[in-house]
């Protein structure tokens, strides 16, 4: 995986372990929490869109699965938050494996919007399926997770497990793109035609890659619905969708790290730009615009050459 | 000498057009054979139904002796057959070892779990993939180039990387379109080295070529296309003697000027 990624690992573990300390107030946590679940699903998304050119309008709705999976089973089936998790793993992951194989075979536009429809599909059954869900107006006490008898209920807590699942989760994504596997999925951003007849069987790698980051949306989800312990489907719909695609934009496609830094970038800015009230959106806009102009590449990419040009 | 490939009634139509028109030839193994023949004639076509770009109309063609028509591009690599492209296709924004690396694909099976865990045996294979990708690439003689982004090659460059990146699948039949196209003089004359360098590793070769230098120069067999249809094949020098082949390609004497009237 190389030296640089495994110190860069090692570093972000260091910080991840020490923030909590210098962060008295837990309104920052309660943050840093988001920001890691979100990264949780840009991780994937930079895989299936960065790494392997395949666009995708529709992964608020594995947000959404793995989600309403883990919270309705372990509020009205009575399973224990971990192995609920587990099921919106497979639930997801089945799901998208069954979207896959006829979505993937789509390029470019038609594949955005075959993404979005299934996204948009996804969140009117939330809405619908109201003797499960809620309907639009949801459900409640979802219980917390639990580690033996200790019971998670502390935005510290929440801290801990999620940035856990992050590291292992940034760990698996970085062995793949350094791999056999991800040099094909790279091979299939740069040509799809050519990669298959350089003996590359692009079909399977592409309903690899998508469920794989299908099955890292489901995890946030989970994550999520036993972290606020409600769920209504506002959260899940395309405008989400959309809001994850720009987190990677920003951040940067093609690195993992970048979708961290869009990740985190995009949830803390609207944060402090509410002091700027009516103007927030405003403000807001204008900054990823001036960070797509200037820094089409992404934050992280841009970062990186001001670093070299310092030396 | 045994044929490796065997194409019958070959036929491919795009609409109303007839590209291919029930083209029969063989290649036989260790040969050198070239496809000649003017703009429009069916050439990089009949390569884009080998390599399964687009299916035959109708037609069979057959890779030591089974039949591979309705193969996926993929599988056709892994059974030994491998290319070039005429617009050169290289990965642009991947290192050129990498480009090479990803030829090394079909021959490796290290899958994603394997990946994920990070197992000693995926880094060995991966090691054996490097170092075979760097083999191919100093038989080229791009080594040096290794970690240059494939973008940054000259175009000469860019053809030799696609050659590396063919030959690291392992091929035994390798088809080559227009390998001379766009270069100079000496770099043809390179080119036509690697051809025979090629071939002396064992390996059949197939060529599309408009340079009529290197096409007499390096083939044992010549095919002669002409709207979709073979009209004339043997040695080089057969070829070149041949009328209907001087008439393809001067036009013949007496109706040269009605021709030029009816088009």
């Amino acid at each position: 995986m190389g030296r640089k990624n495994i110190l860069s690992l090692l570093i972000l573990a260091g910080v991840i372990l020490a923030l909590p300390l210098g962060l008295g107030n837990s309104y920052y946590l309660n943050v840093l929490v988001f920001v890691g679940i979100y990264s949780l699903i840009t991780i994937g998304l930079s895989l299936l869109m960065g790494y392997t050119g395949q666009i995708s309008l529709g992964h608020a709705a594995f947000f959404g699965l793995g989600a309403y999976t883990s919270g309705v089973l372990s509020t009205k089936f009575g399973v224990s938050p971990w192995l609920a998790l587990l099921a919106g793993i497979f639930v997801t992951g089945g799901i998208a494996f069954l979207i896959a194989a006829p979505a993937l075979k789509l390029k470019g536009h038609y594949l955005a919007m075959a993404t979005l429809a299934f996204g948009y599909i996804v969140f009117i059954v939330f809405n619908q399926a109201s003797s499960l869900t809620g309907g639009p107006s949801g459900f409640g006490q979802i219980p917390r997770f639990r580690l033996g008898n200790f019971l998670l209920r502390s935005d510290v807590h929440y801290y801990y497990l999620v940035w856990t699942l992050v590291i292992v989760v940034l760990l698996v994504s970085l062995n793949i793109i350094h791999s056999r596997v991800g040099r094909a999925l790279r091979s299939i951003h740069e040509g799809e035609l050519t990669a298959n007849i350089m003996g590359v069987n692009t079909a399977k790698y592409k309903i690899q890659v998508f469920v794989l980051s299908a099955v890292y949306a489901s995890l946030a989800g989970s994550l999520y619905a036993h972290f606020i312990t409600f769920l209504n489907p506002t959260p899940f719909g395309f405008h989400f969708s959309i809001v994850l695609v720009a987190m990677v934009a920003v951040g940067g496609m093609a690195s993992v790290w970048g979708a961290m830094i869009g990740a985190a970038l995009l949830t803390i800015l609207p944060e402090y730009l509410r002091a700027f009230q009516d103007y927030d959106i405003l403000i807001y806009g204008s900054i990823l615009l001036l960070i797509m102009m200037f820094l089409p590449q992404g934050l992280f990419a841009g970062i990186l050459r001001l670093i070299k040009k310092e030396r | 000498m045994d044929p490796i490939l065997q194409i019958e009634k070959l036929k491919k139509k795009f609409g109303g057009v007839v590209a291919v028109d029930g083209v029969d030839f063989e290649v036989n193994s260790h040969q050198i054979k070239a496809i000649i023949g003017p703009n429009g004639a069916g050439k990089t076509t009949i390569f884009n139904l080998i390599s399964r770009i687009c299916p035959p109309t109708s037609g069979t063609i057959r890779f030591k002796q089974h039949k591979i028509n309705e193969l996926k591009p993929y599988v056709i690599a892994e059974k030994g057959i491998s290319r070039t492209f005429q617009n050169v296709q290289v990965f642009e924004n991947m290192s050129v070892l990498e480009n090479v690396m990803v030829g090394r694909h079909c021959r490796t099976r290290s899958e994603i779990f394997a990946a994920i865990m990070n197992l000693k045996r995926t880094r060995a294979e991966e090691k054996r993939i490097h170092d075979y990708s760097l083999e191919m690439l100093s038989f080229v003689g791009l080594e040096t180039k290794k970690n240059e982004a494939a973008s940054n090659l000259t175009f000469q460059q860019q053809k030799l990387l696609e050659f590396a990146r063919a030959l690291a699948t392992e091929p035994d039949l390798l088809l080559l379109d227009e390998p001379a196209a766009g270069l100079s003089v000496p770099e043809a004359d390179e080119m036509a080295q690697f051809v025979y360098r090629i071939r002396e590793i064992g390996i059949t070769i197939l060529l599309v070529e408009h340079n009529m230098g290197l096409v007499m120069e390096v083939s044992d067999e010549v095919i002669v296309l002409d709207s979709g249809q073979v009209i004339a094949e043997g040695t080089p020098r057969e070829v070149q003697n041949n009328e209907a082949v001087i008439a393809v390609y001067l036009g013949e004497r007496e109706t040269e000027n009605a021709n030029h009237t009816k088009s």
